[in-house]
C-alpha cells in the first residue's frame, strides 16, 4: 500500500472519526461528501464510541497472503452505539466463541504489515466483553 | 426499442485448462458462435471480464479479442462488473441491438483464473478495499457472514446449505462442460474442509478457466441465422451498497430483488411464470438468498427448498440445471453468459439429460461482489 493511500485514511481508521448527517442524523463512517441515507450535504464531525456489538461474523481458515500466519481468525461486522457499522477482526478470544450479539470493545492494534512499502498498518480490532451463546 | 433474440451460443468446457490462454479461450467460444450462425461480420463485440489485469496482466481486452477472431476494426468493448461482468455484457449488447444502432452483436465473457495469480487476492478486489479487505476479509468470508446472519435471523442450517451443493452437483454430473461433473453426498459436503465458517469447501464455487459467447440480433432478422431464436423478453440491473456493513440487512440481497423487479416488469411476467432458472450460487448461501429475492420460492421456504426437491430437476422450479457455479465452474467474467446459454439450450429443448420438459420461460441472474451488482435476464421460447 503506497503511503499516501494509508495516510489519507488515518482520521477514520486510527481515530474513529465519523460524520453525523445534519439532515437525517445518520452517522456515516468513514465520512463521505454526501449522506447515503438522505443525500444531505451537511454534517457534523463526531467520534465513534469504543464499544460495539457483533452483527455477524466468520472465522477465516483460508486467508489472504498478508494474514496467512494468523489463520484461523475471527472477523465481524460490528455496530457502535451511534449506529455505525464496519468490519473488524475479533481478537484475544477463541474464534469460535463469538457471533451475532456478542458485545465487544474496540482496541487500537496493528492490523497488517505491508511487505512492499514497509508500512505497519494500524486500526481497531474488537475484543469480546461477553461470550456468545450461538 | 426493437425486439432482440439470441440466435447462437458457444462455450468452452469450464475447468483448469492449462493448455488454454485467455485469448485462446475467448476465440474458441466466439468462433463457435460465428460458425454456427454463419455470419461473415459482426457489428460490435462486448467482452465481459472481471480481472484480466490481475489474473494475467492483460487489460484492453476489447481490441485484443476482436483481433483474435479476425475482426480487427469492429468496435469491441470490455465490460467489468466483477462476477456480474458477463451478465452486464449481455445487457449492454441487448441495448445496442434494441436501440437500432447495430444488428449483429456478440456478447461474450472470459476469465483465465489458473495462470499463477492468487485467486483469493484477486477476487477480493470485488469487495471494498479500504473498508473490508484491509481488515483481512476474503470473498468466502463475506458470504460466510451473510450465512451466519441468515442462520441467526431465519434458522437456516448448515444442512440446508449443504443440500444446495448436493443438488447442484447432481445437475452438474449431467453436464459435459462442467468442471466437476460428479455427485457428492450430504455427509461429504458437511465434512469438507472449512474455508470461512460456516462455509466449507463444498459450499464454494471453484476457481475456473472458461469462455462463453452468444450472438444477438433483431428478432425479425433472427430466422436468417437459426430456426429457433430465443427472445430476450426482459433485462434488469441494480446496485447496492458496496460494503456488506453498509446494507440494512446483511441477509437480504436488495440488488437481486430490484434487478428482478425491473426484468419482470419489462417482460410482463411474474416469478410464478418462470419454468427454469440459473441463479448466482457462488456460495451455497447465495442460492438460498437469491431464489427468495427473485420470488421463485416463497419467503421463509428458500433455505429448505433444495432439501425438499423444489429446486431440483423434476421439482416445482428447477434451479441451476447446468450444475450452477458450484459444479459447472465459475470463470467469473464468463459466468453470466454461460447462465444465459443454459437457459437458451433449455428453451430450445437442447439440454439433453438436464432438459426441463416444455420449458417456455427462463431466467438468468448474475451477481457481482457480495451482492453490490445484480443483473437479471428473462428469455422466452419463440
Ligand atoms: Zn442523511
Amino acid at each position: 500500500m503506497p503511503s499516501p493511500r494509508y495516510w489519507r485514511e488515518v482520521p477514520s481508521r486510527l481515530r474513529l472519526e465519523a460524520a453525523r448527517c445534519s439532515s437525517c442524523g445518520k452517522v456515516n463512517y468513514p465520512p463521505r461528501p454526501i449522506c447515503p441515507g438522505c443525500r444531505g450535504e451537511k454534517s457534523e464531525p463526531t467520534t465513534l464510541s469504543k464499544t460495539a456489538k457483533i452483527i455477524t461474523s466468520t472465522v477465516i481458515h483460508i486467508a489472504p497472503d498478508d494474514f496467512l500466519f494468523e489463520a484461523p481468525y475471527a472477523i465481524a461486522i460490528v455496530e457502535t452505539p451511534e449506529g455505525a457499522r464496519f468490519m473488524s477482526q475479533v481478537v484475544d478470544c477463541d474464534p469460535s466463541s463469538i457471533g451475532p450479539g456478542t458485545d465487544v470493545s474496540l482496541e487500537f492494534r496493528l492490523i497488517r504489515k505491508e511487505a512492499r512499502s514497509g508500512i505497519l498498518c494500524y486500526g481497531f480490532k474488537a475484543v469480546p466483553t461477553a461470550s456468545w451463546e450461538g | 426499442m426493437r425486439e432482440v433474440a439470441i440466435v447462437a451460443a458457444g462455450m468452452t468446457p469450464f475447468g483448469e485448462l492449462w493448455d488454454m490462454s485467455l485469448r485462446r479461450l475467448f476465440a474458441e467460444a466466439a468462433l463457435e458462435v460465428v460458425k454456427k450462425a454463419g455470419v461473415d461480420h459482426l457489428d460490435s463485440i462486448y467482452v465481459g471480464n472481471m480481472s484480466g489485469g490481475c489474473f494475467v496482466g492483460q487489460e484492453h481486452l476489447g481490441p485484443l479479442m476482436a483481433d483474435q477472431i479476425g475482426m480487427a476494426g469492429v468496435p469491441s468493448t470490455r465490460v467489468e462488473s466483477a462476477c456480474a461482468s458477463g451478465g452486464i455484457a449481455l445487457r449492454t449488447a441487448f441495448f445496442e441491438v434494441a436501440s437500432g444502432a447495430s444488428d449483429l452483436v456478440l456478447a461474450s465473457g472470459v476469465e483465465k483464473m489458473n495462470d499463477g495469480a492468487d485467486a483469493t487476492n484477486v477476487l477480493a478486489t470485488a469487495a471494498d478495499q479500504e473498508l473490508e479487505v484491509y481488515h483481512g476479509i476474503t470473498f468466502p468470508g463475506l458470504y460466510a457472514m451473510i450465512a451466519r446472519a441468515h442462520m441467526a435471523a431465519h434458522g437456516t442450517t448448515e444442512e440446508d446449505m449443504s443440500w444446495v451443493s448436493v443438488k447442484n452437483h447432481r445437475h452438474g454430473a449431467l453436464n459435459p462442460k462442467a468442471q466437476f461433473p460428479l455427485e457428492f453426498t450430504l455427509e461429504q459436503v458437511m465434512n469438507s474442509t472449512p474455508v470461512a465458517e460456516p462455509l466449507r469447501l463444498l459450499h464454494c464455487s471453484p476457481v475456473s478457466d472458461g469462455a462463453a459467447a452468444v450472438l444477438l440480433c433483431p428478432l425479425d432478422q433472427a430466422k436468417k441465422y437459426t430456426d429457433q431464436p430465443i427472445k430476450i423478453l426482459g433485462t434488469g440491473q441494480a446496485t447496492s451498497a458496496m460494503a456488506l456493513a453498509d446494507r440494512k440487512d446483511p441477509t437480504f440481497l436488495d440488488s437481486v430483488q430490484l434487478s428482478a423487479e425491473r426484468a419482470y416488469t419489462m417482460a410482463g411476467v411474474r416469478p410464478g411464470d418462470i419454468d427454469v432458472a440459473e441463479v448466482h450460487d457462488c456460495f451455497a448461501i447465495a442460492e438460498i438468498c437469491c431464489i427468495e429475492a427473485l420470488g421463485l420460492i416463497e419467503k421463509g421456504q428458500a433455505a429448505g427448498a433444495a432439501a425438499a426437491g423444489l429446486t431440483a430437476l423434476g421439482g416445482r422450479i428447477p434451479v441451476n440445471t447446468s450444475g450452477g457455479l458450484k459444479s459447472k465452474g465459475h470463470p467469473v467474467g464468463a459466468t453470466g453468459i454461460a447462465q444465459a446459454i443454459e437457459i437458451f439450450e433449455q428453451l430450445r429443448g437442447e439440454a439433453g439429460k438436464r432438459q426441463v420438459q416444455g420449458a417456455r420461460l427462463g431466467l438468468a441472474q448474475n451477481m457481482g461482489g457480495s451482492g453490490a451488482s445484480s443483473v437479471v435476464h428473462i428469455l422466452e421460447r419463440t
